[in-house]
């Protein structure tokens, strides 16, 4: 996140609602830690059909050039939708 | 066209992860694959819910765009001023840039609190596209009834024991009423991925208002393994619960017919919220949501060939 600028800013110039000048900070925001297990890839059995990057709630499937090539750990929840909706049973959820 | 998974994927997403949704969330996927269709930049705005409390917790945001939350009755009307702000500098030509207005609500802010408000912007015929991400209940106070809760639901307000079962009264028909409006409207299901896409390109692109009620199985209050989400989203199409259709000019079309029919006990069984109705007692129960599901869905095969007609 960007450090915002407040200065000589007075209390009655600030905007009756609350405002966050840019968007997405939140993905500065970990919520990996709620995980109790983890996602591991077999790329020998992805057959890169995406439906785990689709159907991910957190955007932790990362793809490169249309290829899955991990997940982000900082940010997976570990819900394991993933692992249960992937059709070639490439994804495995093991403990942290 | 619809876009490719890999086109997709290609983009970054428009709502950011860090988000405070539970893990296996439906409405994130709802949300993610909605926006990701828009080829242009969007400007949000939420009702009160699930999703706005855990996308805006100062001083984070998840969403990758212009956001604004007012309050839950009216995500509809917040969302027709911007967009009619917008057209009125257009016009004055102190714009130039082109968007597409999304707002979402949950079923708690578009079945019951919000209906109203969305009402009025439909009718006043705003471009702009409103998304219900339907959990069926209150789920962000923690699972409260809510117009969308289906007869028989456990919820927190709709109890279970020797006089009731769960919620006594049917879910109300928003996507009929929404219908009712003209406008482009259509349900969907996040299982369904290419056909929300689809249906996501097509409100943008419409000149007037949109609205697609789609599901969003919710572990939490629904009571099921967060790795079903989906699952139980496909569950709900596959038993007719929750059909795939669109109604463009008044005139509905199915877009997923299943092959088999599956009872409705296949979707409800593995639901912790509908454990009560497999009891005995309960089976008149049973046999009243099948029969609630098997008359939407003949009420809707002949509304389309009512359509197809002249
Ligand atoms: S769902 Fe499975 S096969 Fe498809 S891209 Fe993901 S890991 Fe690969
Ligand atoms: S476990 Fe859940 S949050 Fe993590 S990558 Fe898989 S689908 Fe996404």
């Amino acid at each position: 996140m960007t450090k915002w600028n407040y200065k000589g800013i007075k209390a009655k110039d600030l905007p009756k609602g609350a405002v966050i000048p840019e968007g997405g900070t939140a993905a500065d925001y970990e919520t990996g830690g709620w995980r109790t297990k983890h996602p591991v890839l077999d790329k020998e059995k992805c057959i890169n059909c995406l439906f785990c990057y689709a159907f991910c709630p957190d955007s932790s499937v990362i793809v490169e050039n249309g290829k899955v090539v991990g997940f982000d750990l900082k940010h997976c929840k570990g819900c394991g939708i993933c692992a249960f909706e992937c059709p070639k049973d490439a994804i495995n959820m093991e403990d942290e | 066209m619809v876009a490719t998974l890999k086109e997709l994927a290609a983009k970054e997403d428009k709502l950011s992860p860090g988000h405070r949704l539970c893990a296996g969330c439906g409405a994130s996927v709802v949300a993610r694959m909605i926006l990701n269709a828009s080829t242009l930049p969007v400007v949000v705005a939420s009702a009160t819910g699930c999703m706005e409390v855990s996308t805006t917790i100062f001083p984070y945001t998840s969403w990758r765009s212009s956001f604004i939350h007012n309050a839950f009755e009216n995500s509809g009307a917040t969302m027709s001023g911007v967009e009619a702000a917008y057209r009125a500098l257009k016009r004055k030509g102190k714009m130039k840039d082109e968007f597409n207005f999304v707002a979402f609500g949950g079923d708690g802010g578009t079945f019951d609190i919000g209906l109203q408000s969305l009402s009025g912007a439909f009718e006043r015929g705003h471009r702009m596209l409103y998304v219900c991400y339907d959990n069926e209940a209150y789920m962000n106070t923690g699972i409260q009834r809510s117009g969308a809760t289906p007869m028989g639901a456990w919820t927190t307000t709709s109890e279970v024991g020797k006089k009731q079962a769960g919620k006594i009264q049917h879910r109300k028909d928003l996507t009929g009423i929404m219908a009712a409006h003209g406008g482009y409207v259509a349900q969907a299901s996040p299982s369904n991925w290419r056909d929300l896409v689809k249906k996501a390109e097509k409100a943008f692109a419409f000149d007037g208002p949109s609205f697609i009620n789609v599901l969003a199985p919710c572990p939490r209050g629904w009571r099921f393994p967060s790795e079903q989400t989906i699952e139980f989203a496909r569950l709900a199409v596959e038993t007719c619960y929750w059909p795939l259709f669109e109604v463009e000019g008044g005139k509905y079309k199915i877009n997923v017919k299943p092959k088999t029919k599956k009872p409705v006990t296949e979707w409800l069984k593995p639901q912790g919220r509908f454990k009560h109705l497999f009891k005995d007692v309960n089976a008149d129960k049973l046999d009243e949501l099948q029969k609630f599901v098997d008359d939407q869905w003949d009420r809707l095969l002949a509304l389309e060939s009512a359509c197809r007609l002249d």
